[in-house]
């Protein structure tokens, strides 16, 4: 039934729905299995000291009970998804030697042009598997890595191995579990000491296939004193059938070091998004989140910064937007461990024509972490009556010495604003995406321009029809 | 000011009746303003002066329950706010909202972009923009913030009258633009107005006070009081209204209906 209601609540704006009908060149069979664990790890001729590590992920995600907070799970079926499914024999370094078919998906949604006009580099997930990644030969002379994860672990076996599952461990939760499991693709990156990386690296991840389970691991290890921004998008087709997208994203920020990581999720209305991502921050480091959430049925993805050491700052930007049949639970998780470390967390959320948005955050400080700063501030904005919005904000402070500030605000696009601004002439539909627009627009602006443009565009896709 | 004879008045209210929320509170308006024509509207706290205003303007809140408003030979009570703006109705308001991550810039653009129903070119724009904020004494920087976001009381009133200025309407309500502002704001704004005018504008100006009318001279002086027009004069009426306070109004027509 929910599958149905999906396919006819799509909104007609989604540009993305299309799919290539091209067959794979391995697709598992459909379910979970220990058997088919080892099948991808076998595939993919892995150390089996990672084999080991899947196989007792998997171990714990059998275990462990579905979540019952936040959205609702019930409509996802384990055993009709398909774990793996590999488009492709290679992940090409060179854009002409990816499969024609792939290659005019990736053209439709603009991405090859991207790289040539702003990016330091880029990769493309398509299913499974990369199948093309490419960084600017500068940086990799300056020791810069930007592979696929599954690239790093045979080019960087020490690495991968030292940091694999310590930022996010194969038990934290029912999905991170999975995503350990059955995990393929996602990003490598590795910044040495003191290089900078001035423009953003770009993923792009995009699921082709039917009932389709996309499990991409990103790892980001930024050295001391480096810095590097990282941006991922995501659009998938629509199918009358669910597919679920579970990520582990990360990221180790070393002394000194800056890492900005920007998502704008664009998934179909018929994926599930259920995403731990996380990064810890060393002395004097900053972390940042920027998570646009747009797309999805269901969205559960708290992107998370542990300030490990004194200096440490984290920063997280979250912004969502639910349309009919959406759910966007998202929000972000600060931990603060050492002293004098500082966070912010911003969320804006908007709500529209039934849909619904939760901001779920927690701020933890530790006894004797004295002289901690935190803010947080979430707004929620709801563009008509059927449209809902919940905070659920935690609080967890065993430190007296700490200055936390909490704010929320929930308002309606109010008839005041859209009175002011019709008396000017503009129409009511352009004035209630102004408003819109203004209302994100604190997050906007800390994207690079190129994201802006197209984080304001697919906010107004997402309001065409809004009013009236 | 010149009067137009011989013309079809530019703003006809007829016999204007609005309510809200159930409540009638102007009981049959009735007034015709020319080109080129200031006239002022003044009346004690309460009497519906901002009610008609937001009605004119077409604000949901406001019920018209019956009467006329023709402007330029149509009867605009149909259209909404946004199409009453393009045919060159403008209000100026007492209490702006705030449009916050908005800046002025593009919502003045925008607004332009509507009423004339073509893009300004950029040039044009920055020119006007700059000319009028030099008017009206504001800073570049104006241009940069959110609308009327964290605005004091005389920057939101100046960044009515820079509106007024960017967008050229036929017919003006300018409503309480002078309130709470100090004297020096109070002769910026004014005169910012009397400079914005022109001889093809009519202009319907709101106050409680005469103080704004030494730097707009208006032609004809309304006394509202609870609900309906109840003295109308030259600028005299004004002088005798600052002189003697409303409460001589409020003896000889206390009598009515719903006073307060």
């Amino acid at each position: 039934m929910a599958a149905k209601t999906v396919a006819e609540i799509v909104p007609e704006t989604y540009k993305w729905g299309f799919h290539d009908d091209e067959e794979a060149v391995y697709k598992s069979k459909k379910g979970l299995s220990r058997a088919g664990v080892e099948e991808i790890s076998e595939m993919k001729g892995e150390p089996s000291w990672m084999r080991q590590y899947r196989l007792k992920a998997l171990d714990h995600f059998l275990a462990r009970p579905m979540p019952t907070w936040g959205g609702d799970l019930s409509g996802i079926n384990f055993d009709e998804i398909y774990y793996y499914v590999k488009a492709t024999d290679r992940d090409a370094g060179n854009w002409d030697d990816v499969p024609a078919y792939i290659k005019r998906t990736f053209d439709k949604l603009g991405i090859p042009e991207a790289e040539r006009k702003f990016l330091a580099g880029m990769g493309a997930q398509y299913d499974s598997e990369v199948v093309y990644h490419n960084i600017r030969e500068d940086l990799k002379k300056q020791g810069v890595n930007f592979l696929s994860m599954d690239q790093g672990l045979v080019e960087h076996p020490d690495i991968v191995r030292e940091y694999f599952g310590t930022v996010v461990p194969a038990n934290d939760n029912k999905f991170a579990a999975l995503n350990s499991a059955v995990w393929s693709g996602g990003s490598f990156i590795y910044v040495p000491e003191g290089i900078h990386v001035q423009v953003p690296l770009q993923a792009y991840f995009r699921i082709n296939s039917e009932s389709m389970g996309q499990f991409e691991r990103t790892m980001i290890i930024a050295e001391p004193g480096s810095y590097v921004h990282y941006v991922e998008g995501c659009t998938a087709p629509i199918y009358s059938t669910d597919s679920l997208h579970s990520a582990v994203v990360e990221i180790i920020v070393k002394e000194g070091a800056r890492v900005r990581y920007t998502t704008i999720q664009n998934w179909s209305n018929n994926v599930y998004n259920l995403v731990t991502k996380r990064m810890k921050v060393y002395a004097d480091g900053v972390g940042e989140w920027i998570d646009g959430n747009l797309g999805s049925k269901l969205t559960m993805k708290y992107p998370s910064v542990y300030l490990m050491e004194p200096g440490a700052h984290g920063e997280i930007l979250s912004l969502a937007f639910a349309g009919p049949g959406q759910h966007q639970d998202a929000g972000g998780k600060v931990i603060h461990g050492a002293p004098r470390t500082t966070s912010t967390i911003i969320s804006k959320s908007i709500s529209k024509g039934g849909g619904r948005t939760s901001y779920r955050g927690q701020v933890k400080v530790y006894p004797g972490c004295r002289d901690v700063k935190s803010t947080v501030r979430c707004d929620a904005l709801l563009l008509d009556e059927n449209s809902r919005s919940d905070t659920y904000p935690y609080m967890d402070i065993e430190e007296e010495r700490v200055t936390i500030g909490h704010e929320a605000t929930v308002s309606k696009v109010g008839d005041e604003q859209l009175f002011y601004l019709q008396s000017r002439g503009i129409a009511e539909a352009e004035a209630a995406k102004m408003i819109v627009n203004g209302f994100v627009e604190p997050i906007v602006k800390e994207l690079p321009m190129e994201y802006a443009v197209e984080l304001n565009r697919l906010i107004e896709l997402q309001m065409e029809g809004a009013v009236g | 000011m010149t009067r137009q004879a011989g013309r079809d008045p530019l703003f006809v209210i007829e016999d204007l009746h609005v309510s809200i929320e159930g409540k009638e509170i102007l009981k049959g308006v009735n007034l015709s303003i020319n080109r080129g024509e200031v006239h002022a509207f003044m009346g004690p706290n309460g009497s519906g002066k901002s009610t008609l205003a937001n009605a004119l303007m077409g604000h949901p809140r406001y019920e018209v329950t019956g009467g006329h408003v023709i402007f330029k030979g149509e009867d605009i009570l149909g259209l909404r706010p946004d199409q009453r703006a393009r045919k060159g109705l403008f209000l100026a308001f007492q209490y702006p909202t705030a449009i916050p991550g908005v800046t002025m810039v593009n919502f003045l653009r925008a607004g332009l972009k509507a009423v004339r129903g073509s893009d300004v070119p950029v040039r044009e724009f920055r020119t006007m923009l700059k000319e009028t904020m030099d008017l009206l004494k504001v800073d570049e920087s104006f241009a940069r913030r959110y609308v009327n976001d964290g605005f004091s009381g005389g920057e939101k009133k100046r960044a009515e009258v820079l509106q007024l200025g960017i967008l050229r309407p036929e017919m003006a309500v300018l409503d309480e633009t002078d309130s709470g502002l100090d004297i020096d704001a109070l002769r910026t704004v004014a005169e910012g107005v009397g400079a914005l005018m022109g001889p093809s504008m009519g202009v319907l100006l709101i106050t409680h006070y005469q103080r704004i009318l030494n730097y707009i001279k208006p032609d004809f002086v309304h006394v509202l009081y609870a609900g309906r027009i109840v003295k109308s004069g030259g600028r005299e009426l004004a002088e005798e209204l600052e002189a003697k306070g409303y409460e001589w109004i409020t003896q000889e027509y206390g009598v009515l209906e719903g006073a307060p």
